[in-house]
């Protein structure tokens, strides 16, 4: 057994759940949208903790820096001007990966032990098995993992697991000044989100709301929105879905293309040993560094 | 996406063991590793955030366990969940504070400028030093106030001046006042204002 | 802050004003949103943006930045219209009873005694009406035409909800929402906190936005109250401590005042410092004035402060006016100062008018740079395009960038906003060559001390009778700091009330100020800090976060000054008669014999509620200043407008539009603009993702805002044809700068006076050295006016032009 290590039940181009005696805590990331100040304080940890630092853009007329996720930026604020109601209101929501209990980019991944849910809920993708396709990018739902050019792997929030693996929070989690993060079972989190909507609706939010959504089984990172009615004013889809396409790779139809594709690689590669004789792999590219803009 | 002879191969090979764990070859790991804590054995050390007022507990994590030979470096920071104000939590400058103490922009040995000069030269810190008192005494024997115009003793010191930190701590604060006026000055103040 | 950061999760009513602390005190502001999730507070935020403060408050309004004073003497008029204040605290605690002086008047926006060609109050005008024994006169019913609550209502009935709302550019229906949220305070067992910053400071008028604040709290009787307070949120970590330790040009440590040219002797010095009282049966703690000043110069001077030599008085310069920044960087710009040492401070960067200051270092024959970052001043001569266009071979100054540690890097405290000392300890080695500040300073101290020995000069008896006890002279240690800050006894002090017992015996550390003596048998580098290192060790290194009584009175976290008080003012959260104001937030009662609580009792310990002692024991009157006649410009606060303003007039007395005693130096004065040609108001400010110019220097903080910006409305954007993201030059009289422009509905366009106004919003942190983008220093554009009373500068409120690049 490896030192720090967390019990997988789900892993990509895995059908099987592995079994396990233990029973683990499920663990949520409540985001009390209401409590927020946008202070990107998450945003500062998680680069600080995984040892990130993105490039230093430029400002291109909004406070959201840099302008979307990617490979060294796994968390991002981001911040939207609404009238609602004849009111102004400033929205800011901290996007990054909601670790879905039906992970659309699980089930899209074709390499093995790529892509891993842990039993405590934690989606966590291991860069070393990862082929660069990018299928869970067009798996996700909410357009979360980024491709970096130039080790082709594709990166997202971990929700911390080395930390949550020895028993701490979450980075993100412990530095919000204003407790608009918090952490705990997802059961608890849930609890604390219903209480809140009470305070919310008493100050005027009639459509205060849960997003927890449940196309994708709900998530393990969910939010209380004041304007539940309205996510998309958010940036957050009103009722996202795995896409049906990955529903079919995982399906019973699949397993049979899959008996297909074996034998067809199978007997792809005795041809091309016999066409080209033993494989050498050319030296790749370098991959290009990303420029500073 | 530029597929290349490699890519093609690693993919399909790939796709041949995703079919395999798909047809029921599962590797059935039940345990994958998470990347390695970090501050496992770390040193720890109490701090306060130096930049508002708020005054945030900080805990500073050193590589390193303060053997001889260790030369201490910080690694990383975060909140003194102890801490009545902050429990724990810090904002986005507290939070990147690691970057303040290995700032590429941090000064790192004395330098002077020559009258004139469109740059900075390394010199000594006993070079610096002399040459300041130097320039502090001439300046003040020839400038200083004894009594003024009503032959009242005055004893001061206005060619000169100084700015404090507001950051600098308590101590820092109080040796300066002490020796400022001492030396008779009275050009003096600090970040109250701005 | 008169309160603490935890304390203001006790608050009812949460008044954001002149400050944004979700932005700026991110930490503290957790206590706001726990008032309002646990406490069911309301938030209310006065700005002249939509701030992230904003973002998150019940009720958000809109103002003209630099009509903070029309705004509040509209609430104070609120308030007295809908008899919403807290009475019995009023007169109790309050100068509200107090009769001041027949000759006291108020007309076309001057007070009574103004000096036109000194831009200067003569102030015994406004002082109260004394009795026969030299006492105030007072009225508690409150009805004498010349007591202070009848002149406070005449004076503020002119602010009207319709002059306000014309004045500001507030809709009047906020404006009374925000009234009636304020007056929802009053009853006894409600409280509003007040947080301000630098919006209210930065102006001509600053000290008075904060005193009618304090007004509008003492109306409503929320000052010593848990939850209540005025509380400034104070901008570096250890701006208290520095203010504390009285570094400014005209104090010493403790709140103490340098001498005057007009105190030739230590006795008429010791005479105008040490108040008298106004009233029967008052502390008057400034009586003790001779003890903290003698102690002082003891710890400063050791044996050569004698009785004899009147404890070295003479050591210390005499003041023949006033030294602050603003008046520094004049006399610097007419030539007349020849060194400079800016200890962690960047003034190119930070003070007003970045081409004067630019000429002023120009003018200098050594600069000094002591910092752990390269500031744009340590390199103010040298040639950085359109960013700092400078002719380095003409500058003749000498400059020294001198590399410090940072607080990683060292042991020490600071203290915060709610004045307490924490200390801090040393994590890592300091990088390359850097040395502690103190070092440098102990360094520079003993080679001007050799020199003076060896050749003698300019009266070197300060210099040379220093007392210098440390172990390593060249390097004091914090330590051994710390421990003379809070002082020692030079002899034993004998405890006046037990005959044979003793306050502290010689050699020992004193247990706090009580035991300070006058006539030399103790030392004190500060005496507010005395007792946070004692016999019993540092204080300041206390880390208990436990909290009895749920109010956030941590008395075993750090060390708060004074006395380890926790809220200034604490006797006023009970009654005259000694029981709380508020049954559930009990912080202190008299038990019958003593005062007992949550915290130390910011009072005599055993003085009966019957002796007639009032809660404000610094005060020579015992109670709180409704009517403040130290201030210069004025015992009420009064709405003038900024030194630029986009009316060219004040409509509420168009003789007197300006504060009419600040000072302006005259080439100053040449370099205002008028709304003509600078048609917009504009105000300066920090944003969340950065501190000052420091987080510039770092890689997260310049990702997370990477380049310098300007915010305008969308009216303003259509108006002159620019587009988000768009680069845009913005002009002062005094300079431009060119940033990009971010358009954007959190600025509104305020009707103001017939006209419409448009806010340009600049946010600050950017420069010429660092890890962010490139940019202009911001205050090229900032007049070179301060504050009437304390001089900080008017970077709120101010004119601009904008225009596509």
């Amino acid at each position: 057994m490896a030192n720090q290590s967390l019990d997988v039940v789900r892993q990509s181009a895995g059908m099987a759940t592995p079994p396990s005696a233990r029973k683990t805590m499920v663990v949520g990331k409540l985001i009390d949208v209401s409590r927020c100040i946008g202070c990107k304080a998450c945003q500062a940890a998680c680069m600080e903790w995984n040892d990130l630092r993105d490039q230093v853009g430029s400002n291109r007329g909004a406070y959201t820096n840099p302008p979307d996720l990617d490979d060294q930026s796994w968390c991002l604020m981001r911040f939207n001007e609404v009238e609602i109601g004849g009111r102004l209101q400033w929205l800011i929501l901290k996007d990054g990966c909601l670790h879905c209990s039906n992970p659309g980019c699980l089930d899209a991944c074709p390499a093995p032990g790529a892509i891993v849910q842990y039993s405590n809920g934690i989606v966590d993708f291991h860069e070393e098995n990862c082929i660069g396709c990018g299928y869970c990018i067009t798996g996700c739902p909410f357009n979360i993992p980024r491709l970096r050019r130039a080790d082709s792997r594709v990166y997202k929030c971990t929700l911390c697991s080395d930390r949550v693996a020895v028993g701490l929070e979450p980075a993100c989690i412990k530095t919000c000044p204003t407790q608009a993060l918090c952490f705990g079972s997802k059961e608890d989190m849930l609890e604390l989100a219903h209480h809140r909507l009470g305070d919310l609706r008493e100050r005027g939010f009639a459509q205060a709301a849960i997003y927890d959504p449940p196309g994708v089984d709900g998530t393990h990172v969910f939010f209380v929105l004041p304007h539940g009615d309205r996510p998309e004013a958010y940036g957050l889809p009103k009722d996202p879905r795995v896409s049906p396409v990955v529903q079919v790779w995982r399906s019973p139809v699949a397993r049979g293309f899959g008996v297909v594709t074996m034998f067809s690689v199978l007997v792809a590669g005795i041809l091309h040993y016999m066409r080209h004789g033993p494989l050498e792999v050319p030296e790749d590219k370098k991959p290009e560094e990303k420029k500073e803009p | 996406m530029d597929v290349t002879r490699r890519s093609f191969v690693k993919f399909s090979a790939a796709l041949g063991a995703g079919t395999l764990t798909g047809l029921g070859f599962s590797a059935k790991r039940a345990l994958a590793e998470v990347r390695t804590f970090k501050l496992e054995r770390t040193s720890e050390t109490r701090n306060t955030c130096p930049y508002c007022s708020v005054g945030c507990g900080i805990i500073m994590y050193g590589m390193g366990d303060r053997a001889k030979n260790a030369h201490t470096q910080i690694i990383h920071i975060e909140g003194d969940p102890d801490h009545p104000v902050n429990r724990g939590t810090l904002c986005p400058k507290g939070a990147s504070l690691v970057d303040f103490i290995h700032s590429p922009d941090r000064s790192i040995y004395p330098e002077w400028r020559k009258p004139g000069s469109d740059s900075f030269e390394r010199v000594s810190w006993d070079f610096a030093l002399d040459r300041i008192a130097r320039l502090m005494k001439d300046d003040r024997d020839r400038n200083f106030i004894a009594k003024n115009g009503k032959g009242l003793t005055v004893n001061r010191w206005t060619t000169f001046g100084m700015l404090a930190a507001s950051a600098s701590s308590n101590e820092t604060g109080y040796v300066t006042h002490k020796v400022f006026r001492a030396l008779g000055g009275v050009c003096f103040d600090n970040q109250a204002r701005v | 802050m008169t309160n603490n950061w935890v304390d203001i999760k006790n608050a009812n009513l949460v008044m954001v004003m002149g400050g944004n602390p979700a932005e700026a005190h991110p930490c503290g502001f957790k206590w706001v949103i726990e008032a309002k999730v646990k406490n069911k507070a309301k938030l209310v935020v006065v700005d002249p943006r939509f701030t992230r403060t904003a973002a998150v408050a019940d009720l958000y309004a809109p103002i003209r930045a630099g009509t903070d004073i029309a705004f509040l003497g509209g609430v104070i008029n609120y308030l007295l219209q809908h008899d919403a204040i807290q009475r019995e605290y009023v007169v109790a605690y309050t100068n509200a009873p107090f009769i001041v002086r027949e000759d006291f008047a108020f007309a076309e926006g001057l007070f009574s005694g103004y000096k036109e060609q000194i831009h200067a109050y003569d102030k015994t005008r406004w002082a109260y009406e004394l009795d026969t024994d030299g006492y105030a006169k007072i009225d508690v019913t409150l009805s004498h035409p010349r007591c202070v609550f009848q002149l406070m209502k005449k004076h503020y009935e002119r602010y009207t909800p319709e002059t306000v709302s014309d004045l500001t550019g507030t809709p009047r229906d906020l404006f009374l929402q925000i009234c009636a949220a304020i007056a929802s305070t009053a009853p006894a067992a409600r409280t509003m906190t007040s947080l301000y910053a630098l919006g209210w400071t930065q102006h001509s008028v600053g000290s008075q936005n904060i005193r009618a604040m304090a007004m509008i709290q003492l109306l409503l009787g929320n000052i010593g109250m848990p939850g209540g307070g005025v509380n400034a949120l104070r901008g570096h970590s250890n701006i208290q401590g520095l203010t504390d330790l009285g570094l400014l040009s005209h104090q010493l440590p403790g709140y103490l005042t340098m001498p005057l040219e007009g105190d030739p002797d230590l006795a008429s010095y010791l005479g105008t410092r040490t108040p008298k009282p106004l009233r029967p049966g008052q502390l008057n703690y400034w009586q003790n004035y001779p003890k903290f000043f003698v102690s002082l110069q003891k710890a400063w001077y050791g044996a050569a402060a004698s009785k004899e030599n009147d404890w070295a008085y003479d050591y210390l310069p005499k003041l023949d006016k006033v030294y602050d920044v603003l008046a520094v960087f004049e006399l610097m710009s007419q030539g007349k100062l020849e060194g400079y040492i800016c200890q962690g401070f960047n003034p190119l960067g930070s003070f007003p008018d970045k081409n004067k200051i630019s000429k002023g270092l120009a003018k200098l024959k050594y600069l000094v740079s002591i910092d752990p970052l390269k500031t744009e001043t340590s390199v103010f001569w040298q040639n950085h395009g359109e960013f700092n266009d400078v002719d380095s071979a003409s500058i003749a100054t000498e400059v020294f960038r001198l590399p410090s540690t940072c607080f990683a890097e060292e042991d020490g405290s600071l203290v915060n906003s709610g004045r307490w000392l924490q200390w801090h300890w040393k994590g890592a080695e300091p990088p390359g060559e850097a040395k502690g500040d103190a070092e440098i300073i102990g360094e520079l101290f003993v080679r001007l001390r050799a020199l003076y020995r060896k050749e003698g000069g300019a009266f070197p008896d300060p210099i040379l009778n220093l007392a210098w006890p440390y172990r390593v002279a060249r390097a004091p240690a914090p330590d051994e700091l710390a421990k003379e800050y809070n002082g020692w006894a030079l002899a034993d002090v004998p405890d006046p009330k037990q005959p044979g017992a003793f306050l502290a015996r010689e050699g020992e550390q004193l247990p706090g100020f009580a035991p300070l003596q006058a006539d030399g048998s103790t030392a004190c580098g500060c005496w507010i800090f005395a007792g946070s290192w004692t016999q019993a060790g540092n204080q300041m290194a206390r880390r208990d976060p436990s909290d009895p009584s749920g109010l956030g009175a941590t008395l075993n976290w750090a060390w708060s000054w004074p006395a380890n008080r926790r809220i200034l003012y604490n006797r006023a959260s009970a009654d005259p008669s000694g029981k709380p104001w508020d049954p559930d937030r009990r912080y202190l009662t008299w038990n019958g014999k003593k005062w007992v609580g949550s915290d130390i009792p910011d009072y005599k310990v055993d003085a009966a509620p019957d002796e007639g002692m009032s809660p404000f024991i610094m005060n020579a009157e015992g109670v709180a200043r409704l009517w403040a006649p130290a201030m210069v410009d004025g015992p009420f606060p009064e709405h003038y407008e900024p030194f630029e303003t986009p009316l060219d007039s004040n409509p509420l007395h168009p003789k007197v539009i300006s504060n009419p005693a600040a000072r302006v130096y005259p080439g100053d004065r040449e370099r205002f603009g008028t709304a003509r040609e600078f048609p917009y108001v504009a105000t300066t400010y920090r944003l969340t993702e950065h501190f000052h110019f420091w987080t510039k220097h770092t890689r997260i903080g310049a990702v997370l805002q990477p380049e310098a910006f300007v915010e305008i409305s969308e009216s303003l954007a259509a108006k002159k044809g620019i587009r988000n993201g768009d680069k845009v030059v913005v002009s002062s009289k005094r300079g431009q700068i060119v940033v990009k422009a971010m358009v954007t509905k959190r600025i509104a366009t305020l009707k103001v006076a017939g006209q419409e106004i448009e806010t340009v919003g600049i946010p600050l942190h950017w420069g010429f050295v660092g890890v962010t983008k490139p940019s202009y220093l911001i205050n090229t554009l900032t007049p070179f006016v301060g504050d009437a009373n304390i001089q900080t500068p008017e970077f709120k409120a101010f004119l601009v032009n904008i225009v596509k690049a």
